[in-house]
C-alpha cells in the first residue's frame, strides 16, 4: 500500500529581531508591517546583537517593546540627536531611529536636518501617515492640503497652515546624506520594495557612507476615519501623488542589494 | 602635579577629561565657550568624542544618548542654554542616567547679558525640567574647587545614577587662578560598562532605557525610587564650608562667588571687632539645612548674600526655622556686589543688634 508522504516546510516565522509581545497598533495600521520589515532586514544582516534602536514619541513610542534588541526611548523629535550621541561613542554599533511625521518633520525638524547634514552614520525609518496618530488625529506637517483632521476640521488650508513638508526632497539636498528614498506600504509589490530599501539604508550605514533614511508612506485608518482597505487605497490615490515614490539620493559607492 | 594658572572654563573642561569623560556635546554660549573650545582640541587629541551640536536641545539629547551606553559624558552651557536643555534633563532624570552638566550662570531673565549671576538657583536646585526629581547641585567658589567638584561630579552621578549639575557663574568661568589639575584617569573599558547600559543585546536580554511609565502606579514606583535615592543623597552628600563661625554673633550665608565676596567683607568686619562668620553651602542640593539650623541656634542674626533677587534665602529660612532672623542682600542682572556693600550690611546688622541689647 502506497503511503502519502507529507512534507512540512516552514516558510514564514517571526523574525528573531521581534519579541513575542503583541503590538498595541490599531487594526489596519501599517506600523506592524514596517516593524516586521526592519526586523527581517536586521536578522538577515545578522546584526541584532550589535544594534541599538531609538523609539520616538507618537504611536510607535512603545516600539522598544516589540524589537528584540537594545533600545532607547527619546524625547519628541530628538531621536536623531540621541542616535548621534549613541553612534559617536559606539561607532561599531548599528544605530537606527524609528520616527513618525510629527516627530521627525515638525518638532524634530532641526535634529533630523543636522543629523543628515553632519552625515551622521545612522539609519532613520520615517513613517509618514499624514497625521498625528497618538494624540488622536491632529494635523501633521505632512497632512495633505484639504485633508480633514481634528485640528483642521475644515480641511488643511494652505493659506492658514502652509504646505506639506516633503522630507526626502529636503534632506536629499544635504551633502551628508548617503541614501534617501521614499517607499510605500500600500500593497505587496511596494512592501517588497520597501524591504529592499531598508536593507540598502542599513548597508549604507554599515559601509560608513553617511546618513540614511527610508520614508514609508503608511496608513492610519483610525484617524483617517476609513476602513483599513480604503486606507491603503487612499495612500495610493492621495499620498503618492503628493509624495512621489523613488530614490532621492543614493551614494555612488553604495553596493545596492 | 604642580599648580598652574588656569581659567575657570578651561580648568573644569580639563578636569572632566582627566576624570575619564569620553564625550562632550555642547553649543557656544558666553561666558563658558572656552570650555567648548578646549574640548574641541583636546578630545580628538585623546581619541575621544567632541561634537558641536546644532542647539542646546540637541546637545543634551546627544549627551543622553551617549550616556545611555554607559560612558562618562558631559555638557556645559550658560543660563539661556540650560533653559533649552531642561526637557532633556527631565528625560535623563526619568531614565536614571548619570550625566554631568555645568552651568556658568549669566544675567537674566531672557537674553539678559553675559555678566556673572546666580539667578538660576531655583531653576537648577529645585529640579530643572518637569516632574518630581532633584539633581545633585554643587557650587564652586574657586577654580580649585571647580576642578575638584567636576571630578567628584562624575563619581556622584554614577554612584546614584543621577544628574550632577555644577552651578558656577561668569566670574568663576572667566577668572584665572593658580590651581592643580588631577592626574589623568583612563576611560572605562567596554567590558566594564554598567549592566544597564545599551551595549548591544549580545548573550543577554535587551536593555531598554526609557522615561515612560504609562501605568500611573508604575510611574509612582519610579517616583518613589527617585525619592529614596534623594533621601540617600540628603543623608550622605551635604557639603559646606565654615569660616570664623566659632564665636560668631552674625552669620553670613552665601554660595559660590557671593561666598567669596562675603569672605572679604567678613575679614574686614572682624578687624572692626564684629563677631561675624561665613557659612558657604557647596552642595545646594542636598542643602545643608541642619548646619543652618545649628548656626541659627548660635548666632543672633543671619545675612544671606546672593547675586540674585533672593532665591537660596528661602532655603536658609527653612533651615533656620525661625531660630534667628534672616535678612537678605542681593544684586541682580549681572551686577556683582562689592565687599564694601556686604560689609555695610554686616555693620547695619551689628548696629541693630547692639541697639537692641
Amino acid at each position: 500500500m502506497e503511503k502519502t508522504k507529507m512534507v512540512e516546510s516552514q516558510i514564514y516565522t517571526k523574525p528573531e529581531s521581534l519579541t513575542e509581545i503583541g503590538t498595541h497598533y490599531c487594526p489596519g495600521c501599517t506600523h506592524g508591517i514596517a516593524h516586521r520589515l526592519i526586523a527581517e532586514v536586521i536578522d538577515e544582516m545578522g546584526v541584532r546583537e550589535n544594534t541599538i534602536g531609538i523609539a520616538p514619541v507618537g504611536c510607535s513610542v512603545f516600539a522598544y517593546n516589540y524589537f528584540n534588541m537594545d533600545f532607547a526611548e527619546a524625547a519628541h523629535g530628538r531621536a536623531p540627536a540621541m542616535a548621534t550621541g549613541i553612534k559617536r561613542v559606539n561607532p561599531d554599533k548599528i544605530v537606527f531611529t524609528y520616527q513618525g511625521d510629527g516627530d521627525l518633520a515638525s518638532i524634530g525638524a532641526a535634529e533630523i536636518l543636522h543629523a543628515a547634514g553632519r552625515g551622521e552614520h545612522i539609519t532613520v525609518i520615517f513613517i509618514n501617515n499624514a497625521i498625528y496618530g497618538m494624540t488622536g488625529g491632529q494635523m501633521a506637517p505632512t497632512t495633505l492640503p484639504g485633508q480633514r483632521t481634528t485640528s483642521s476640521p475644515m480641511g488643511r488650508d494652505i493659506e492658514l497652515h502652509g504646505f506639506p513638508m516633503k522630507m526626502c526632497e529636503i534632506l536629499s539636498q544635504t551633502d551628508g546624506a548617503a541614501y534617501i528614498v521614499r517607499r510605500s506600504l500600500h500593497d505587496v509589490a511596494n512592501i517588497r520594495k520597501a524591504k529592499k530599501a531598508l536593507r540598502n539604508a542599513f548597508e549604507a550605514q554599515q559601509q560608513g557612507l553617511g546618513f540614511s533614511m527610508v520614508e514609508l508612506l503608511s496608513s492610519c485608518p483610525t484617524n483617517w476615519g476609513i476602513t483599513p482597505e480604503d486606507a491603503l487605497k487612499w495612500i495610493e490615490s492621495h499620498m503618492v501623488p503628493m509624495y512621489p515614490l523613488g530614490d532621492y539620493k543614493v551614494h555612488s559607492a553604495l553596493s545596492v542589494k | 602635579m604642580a599648580k598652574e594658572l588656569l581659567k575657570g572654563n578651561v580648568a573644569f573642561a580639563e578636569a572632566a577629561i582627566r576624570a575619564g569623560c569620553e564625550a562632550y556635546f555642547g553649543y557656544p554660549i558666553t561666558p563658558q565657550t572656552e570650555a567648548l573650545e578646549h574640548m574641541s582640541k583636546r578630545m580628538p587629541e585623546l581619541g575621544r568624542v567632541f561634537l558641536q551640536a546644532e542647539s542646546e536641545v540637541a546637545a543634551i539629547n546627544m549627551v543622553y544618548g551617549a550616556a545611555c551606553t554607559g560612558v562618562r559624558v558631559m555638557t556645559s552651557s550658560s543660563s539661556p542654554g540650560i533653559s533649552l536643555m531642561m526637557e532633556g534633563i527631565s528625560y535623563i532624570a526619568g531614565s536614571e542616567i548619570p550625566v554631568v552638566i555645568i552651568n556658568v550662570m549669566r544675567g537674566g531673565p531672557g537674553l539678559g547679558n553675559i555678566a556673572p549671576s546666580q539667578g538660576d538657583y531655583n531653576q537648577m536646585v529645585k529640579g530643572g525640567g518637569h516632574g518630581d526629581f532633584q539633581p545633585i547641585v554643587l557650587a564652586p567658589a574657586t577654580i580649585q574647587e571647580f576642578i575638584d567638584l567636576t571630578v567628584e561630579a562624575f563619581d556622584l552621578a554614577e554612584k546614584y545614577r543621577t544628574i550632577v549639575a555644577l552651578l558656577a557663574d561668569g566670574s568663576i568661568g572667566q577668572m584665572m587662578e593658580p590651581a592643580e589639575l588631577p592626574p589623568m584617569r583612563p576611560v572605562r573599558k567596554f567590558k566594564d560598562r554598567p549592566s544597564w547600559a545599551l551595549t548591544g543585546a549580545k548573550g543577554r536580554d535587551p536593555n531598554i532605557i526609557s522615561s515612560i511609565y504609562i501605568d500611573p502606579v508604575e510611574e509612582e514606583k519610579l517616583n518613589l525610587k527617585l525619592m529614596k535615592i534623594k533621601e540617600e543623597i540628603i543623608a550622605n552628600e551635604v557639603r559646606y564650608r565654615d569660616l570664623m563661625l566659632e564665636d560668631a554673633e552674625i552669620a553670613v550665608v552665601a554660595f559660590g562667588t557671593a561666598g567669596r565676596i562675603a569672605q572679604s567683607a567678613i575679614k574686614t568686619a572682624r578687624e572692626e571687632g564684629i563677631k561675624v562668620g561665613l557659612l558657604r553651602p557647596i552642595s545646594l542640593f542636598p542643602f545643608p539645612y541642619e548646619r543652618v539650623k545649628q548656626v541659627a541656634d548660635q548666632v543672633k542674626a543671619i545675612l544671606v548674600v546672593e547675586m540674585n533677587g533672593g532665591q537660596m534665602v528661602e532655603d536658609v529660612r527653612l533651615g533656620a526655622e525661625g531660630r534667628a532672623p534672616v535678612t537678605f542682600y542681593g544684586r541682580m542682572g549681572g551686577v556683582v556686589p562689592m565687599p564694601d556693600e556686604v560689609l555695610e550690611e554686616i555693620q547695619k546688622l551689628h548696629a541693630k543688634l547692639k541697639g537692641g541689647s
